[in-house]
């Protein structure tokens, strides 16, 4: 074995090793190997505000995003966006294949707003994998709603229109 | 237009925030060992009813200290009650195994989440008196110090 090959397999051995053995609160997630991306990754520019969306839906017409929920479906059963279908959750494999089975016949250049709201936003699991994965779609026009605290207090308590149910 | 928006929608009676000071929705459930917990049994108990999910990474660093507080004030009186609120029951019962959890861990579901006016963000915590009110809420990442010393202001009464 040359030593290139073998401090290549060493090189790799410490980033595989550390991320398989990492404890923590993302132990439960099915694949490893995809540990999830911080929501804080999603650029600024990719962001948008609840009000910026609100106005958007109250506006109405045929320029209406395509909304996805990626992250619990519990809560989105109890409140979501009225138009916004379940594509999640986005930290977990099965996940991210509900999210491109829900954009399959999506045109590339659509805007598609993705939203989760489970926990604050720096904690949440589910926003930066399902923004990668469109992103890896080829997807160019994708928006993160940015919802600080959570869906409840950034969406529902400011009176912004929700639906229940499947 | 807000609110013409919102008229035909269903939208919780009243947040789980209206709650301070009501009787704590009641429920009767299975935990996952098959036991029965219904809240209204705890009267007499302080209740810490908490909703929380194995992806809420704030939950994680909660629960280890709820395990602590179930064992430190039992004997006092609290009952620690956990709800989760994930989809499915196998990545809750391998986060009970990891974090040795032994008060009752029940799943949550959109019904029950709704009881307590909509359980939109984790995590919530509730505080429940030995009369069964709802005397405070806590909510996201939130001062442990505090919750622990409402805990025992209660269990002092």
């Amino acid at each position: 074995m040359s030593s290139k090959l073998l401090w290549q397999i060493v090189l790799s051995l410490t980033t595989v090793v550390p991320a398989a053995m990492a404890p923590g609160a993302y132990a439960q997630f099915s694949d490893p190997a995809s540990e999830p991306l911080s929501a804080m990754t999603v650029p600024q520019a990719q962001l948008m505000q609840p009000a910026e969306l609100a106005a958007m839906l109250k506006a109405g017409g045929a320029q209406q995003p395509v909304m996805l929920q990626v992250g619990s479906h519990v809560m989105f059963a109890q409140a979501h966006i009225p138009g916004s279908r379940y594509a999640g959750p986005g930290s977990q494999l099965s996940g991210l294949q509900l999210l491109e089975k829900a954009v399959a016949l999506t045109p590339k250049p659509k805007l598609i707003v993705i939203y989760c709201g489970c926990c604050p936003w720096n904690r949440c699991p589910n926003i930066g994998p399902a923004f990668q994965r469109l992103h890896n779609l080829g997807f160019t026009n994708v928006k993160a709603l940015y919802l600080p605290n959570n869906f409840g207090d950034d969406w529902m308590a400011r009176g912004y229109a929700v639906a229940k149910g499947e | 237009m807000c609110a013409v928006l919102l008229c035909g929608f269903d939208v919780p009676a009243q947040s789980s925030l209206e709650l301070v000071g009501k009787t704590a929705p009641e429920f009767v459930r299975s935990d996952l060992a098959g036991r029965e917990v219904d809240l209204k049994k705890n009267r007499g108990k302080v209740v810490l009813l908490n909703f929380w999910a194995t992806w809420c990474a704030p939950c994680q660093v909660e629960l280890p200290e709820f395990e602590r507080w179930q064992h430190a004030y039992g004997a006092q009186g609290l009952q620690v009650i956990a709800i989760s609120m994930d989809d499915g029951d196998a990545p809750v019962r391998r986060t009970v195994r990891r974090l040795h959890l032994d008060f009752p861990v029940l799943m949550g579901d959109a019904k029950l989440g709704e009881a307590y006016g909509g359980v939109l963000g984790l995590p919530v915590t509730l505080l429940i008196d030995r009369e069964g009110k709802v005397v405070s809420q806590f909510k996201g990442e939130t001062d442990l110090g505090e919750m622990e010393s409402q805990v025992k202001q209660l269990l002092a009464r």
